[in-house]
C-alpha cells in the first residue's frame, strides 16, 4: 500500500506518523515541526534567555548531535551563543572515536569546542581505572554510577571554563522515562520528586541546566538526524551492558509497544508526583570539601572519589550513600557562593586525619 | 510465486556492527514460492547477512523493539510493516536507537 500524503503540505508523500498525534508528515514538514517544538519548549519554559552563553554537552551521539544542530538553527532567533563541551571519561577506544565525531561537528558547524578530561579533573581517575577498581567488588555495574556523577561534574567545569550561563544536554523523553522507572525501582524518592520539571534552576551556585529535547521521543530524534543527514557516533559504551539502565530501557520498549504514549505519560506522571511529608528529602547544603550542592556532608562526586582513593569503591554508592568521613546532615557552612574548586579546602573538619593515606590523598588534592 | 528481486539493505545507528560493520548491502533475492515481504526478508537477512547475536536484531518474526525500519525513506508503519510487499530497487534501512552512553545513575536534576 502506498504511503499517505503529508497532512501538512499535501504535496509530498508522508515519511512517518508522529507518535503523539498520529499525524502523517513528510520528512521536510516533520523536521520543521520538530524544530518548532524545541523552540516552543525553550521559549515557553524561559529556558535560554537572550544573551545566554550556552554550554552544549556534546558526546558525539545522536541526541547531543541533534540538540546542537537544532540549537544552532534557532540561535539567531533566541539570541544565544553556543559552545560545545565534550567530556573525555578516559574509556579507551570508545571515547576517542566519539570525540573524533564531536571535532568533525565543531568544524562543520564552526562552533567552539572545549574538551574536559576525567584524568585531569579527578586526579587521574579515568573510567577505565574506575572500572578496574570496581571490578570484583561484586557489583560491576557500579562503574556506570561513578561515570554519571563525575560526568555531570566535568560538564559543569567545562561550562565554567567557557563562561557559560546555562548548560544543556540532549536527554530525550525516553531517557527521562527510563530515569523515572529506575528511580522507582531503586526507591529513590528524593530523585523522583526532583525528576520532573524541565530543568534545574541552578541551586547552590550550580549553573542552570535544561534539556530542550526532553519532550521529543527517541524515535523522532533518530529520524530527525536521519532526514537531516547528521553525522553522529553510535557505538555502545564498552561498559554499558553492565548498567542498570539497560533493564529499564528493555521494560520501557515493551511497554511502548503495547502503549505508544507510555513514554511521555511516565514523564508527566513524575512531574505531578507529590511526596508525603515524611519522604521529603532535607533541603540540600554544601559539600564540606568542594562546596558543590550536596544533601549530605560530602557531595556525590567527592564521596565516590573518596571511596575510590581509599580502595573501597563500594562505600559511596547504594541506598545509604555515606562516605567514610560523613557525620550526618551538612553543617552550618553557608552556600551563598560556591568556593573556587581549585582551592584546597583549608577547613580542618574536611581533612580526615585518621585516613591511612594522609594528606597526599589524591582525591583531596585533585580539583573537583 | 515471487520473481527475483534486487534491493538495497542498509544498517545504521550501530546496527551495522552486527553485519561486520558493513552499512550498505546490495542484495539479490531469489525467486521463490512465498512472496517477498519484510517478514521473509528478515528471515533471509538472519540466514545470510547477520554475523552475530541475532537476538540484538530480531525478536520473534519482527525486529527487536528500538530498531526503526525505513522503506524508501518512509517509516514502515505507514506501509504495512512486516506485510509490505517488496518491489524491485526498494531500499530498506534499519536504524538502531539502542546504543549510547547515557547509562548512569538516576538523574540528579
Amino acid at each position: 500500500m502506498p504511503a499517505p500524503q503529508c497532512a501538512s503540505c499535501h504535496e509530498a508523500r508522508a515519511a512517518l506518523r508522529r507518535p503523539r498525534s498520529g499525524q502523517a508528515l513528510c520528512a521536510t514538514c516533520f523536521c520543521t515541526a520538530f524544530e518548532a517544538e524545541v523552540l516552543h519548549t525553550v521559549v515557553a519554559g524561559r529556558l535560554l534567555p537572550p544573551g545566554a552563553v550556552v554550554a552544549v554537552g556534546a558526546s558525539g551521539g545522536k541526541d547531543s548531535t541533534v540538540l546542537a544542530h537544532v540549537l544552532r538553527e534557532l540561535a539567531p532567533r533566541l539570541g544565544i551563543s553556543l559552545h560545545l563541551v565534550a567530556v573525555d571519561e578516559g574509556i579507551g577506544g570508545y571515547r576517542d572515536a566519539a570525540l573524533a565525531a564531536v571535532r568533525r561537528q565543531a568544524a562543520r558547524w564552526e562552533l567552539p569546542l572545549t574538551v574536559v578530561a576525567y584524568a585531569e579533573l579527578f586526579g587521574g581517575w579515568t573510567m577505565d581505572a574506575v572500572a578496574r577498581s570496581t571490578a570484583g567488588s561484586g557489583r560491576s555495574r557500579s562503574c556506570c554510577t561513578f561515570c554519571g556523577v563525575l560526568r555531570r561534574r566535568a560538564l559543569e567545569e567545562g561550562a565554567r571554563r567557557v563562561a557559560a550561563t546555562h548548560v544543556v544536554t540532549g536527554h530525550n523523553a525516553d531517557d527521562m522515562a527510563e530515569t523515572v522507572l529506575m528511580n522507582f525501582l531503586r526507591g529513590d524518592a528524593g530523585r523522583l520528586a526532583r525528576g520532573g520539571g524541565l530543568g534545574s534552576p541552578g541551586e547552590g551556585g550550580a549553573l542552570p541546566r535544561c534539556r530542550p529535547l526532553q519532550l521529543a521521543s527517541q524515535k523522532e530524534v533518530v529520524l530527525y538526524a536521519h532526514f537531516r543527514r547528521l553525522d553522529y557516533f553510535s557505538e555502545e559504551c564498552v561498559y554499558a551492558p553492565e548498567a542498570f539502565r539497560g533493564h529499564a530501557r528493555e521494560l520501557l520498549k515493551l511497554l511502548e509497544a503495547a502503549r505508544p504514549s507510555a513514554v511521555l505519560d511516565l514523564v508527566h506522571s513524575a512531574e505531578r508526583l507529590a511526596l508525603a511529608p515524611a519522604a521529603r528529602p532535607p533541603p540540600p547544603g554544601a559539600c564540606s570539601r568542594c562546596g558543590a550542592l550536596a544533601s549530605r556532608a560530602l557531595c556525590q562526586a567527592c564521596a565516590l572519589l573518596d571511596g575510590l582513593n581509599r580502595g573501597r569503591p563500594r562505600l559511596a554508592i547504594g541506598k545509604g550513600r555515606r562516605g567514610l568521613d560523613e557525620e550526618g546532615p551538612p553543617g552550618g557552612r553557608g552556600s551563598h557562593s560556591r568556593p573556587d574548586p581549585r582551592l584546597r579546602s583549608p577547613s580542618p573538619a574536611s581533612r580526615d586525619s585518621s585516613s591511612p593515606l594522609g594528606s597526599d590523598d589524591v582525591g583531596v588534592r585533585g580539583r573537583l | 510465486m515471487a520473481a527475483p528481486l534486487s534491493v538495497e539493505v542498509e544498517f545504521g545507528g550501530g546496527a551495522e556492527l552486527l553485519f561486520d560493520g558493513v552499512k550498505k548491502h546490495q542484495v539479490t533475492l531469489p525467486g521463490q514460492e512465498e512472496p517477498w515481504d519484510i517478514r521473509n526478508l528478515l528471515v533471509w537477512i538472519k540466514k545470510n547477512l547477520l554475523k552475530e547475536r541475532p537476538e540484538l536484531f530480531i525478536q520473534g518474526d519482527s525486529v527487536r523493539p528500538g530498531i526503526l525500519v525505513l522503506i524508501n525513506d518512509a517509516d514502515w508503519e505507514l506501509l504495512g510493516e512486516l506485510d509490505y510487499q517488496l518491489q524491485d530497487q526498494d531500499s530498506i534501512l534499519f536504524i538502531s536507537t539502542l546504543h549510547g552512553s547515557r547509562m548512569g545513575a538516576g538523574s540528579t536534576w
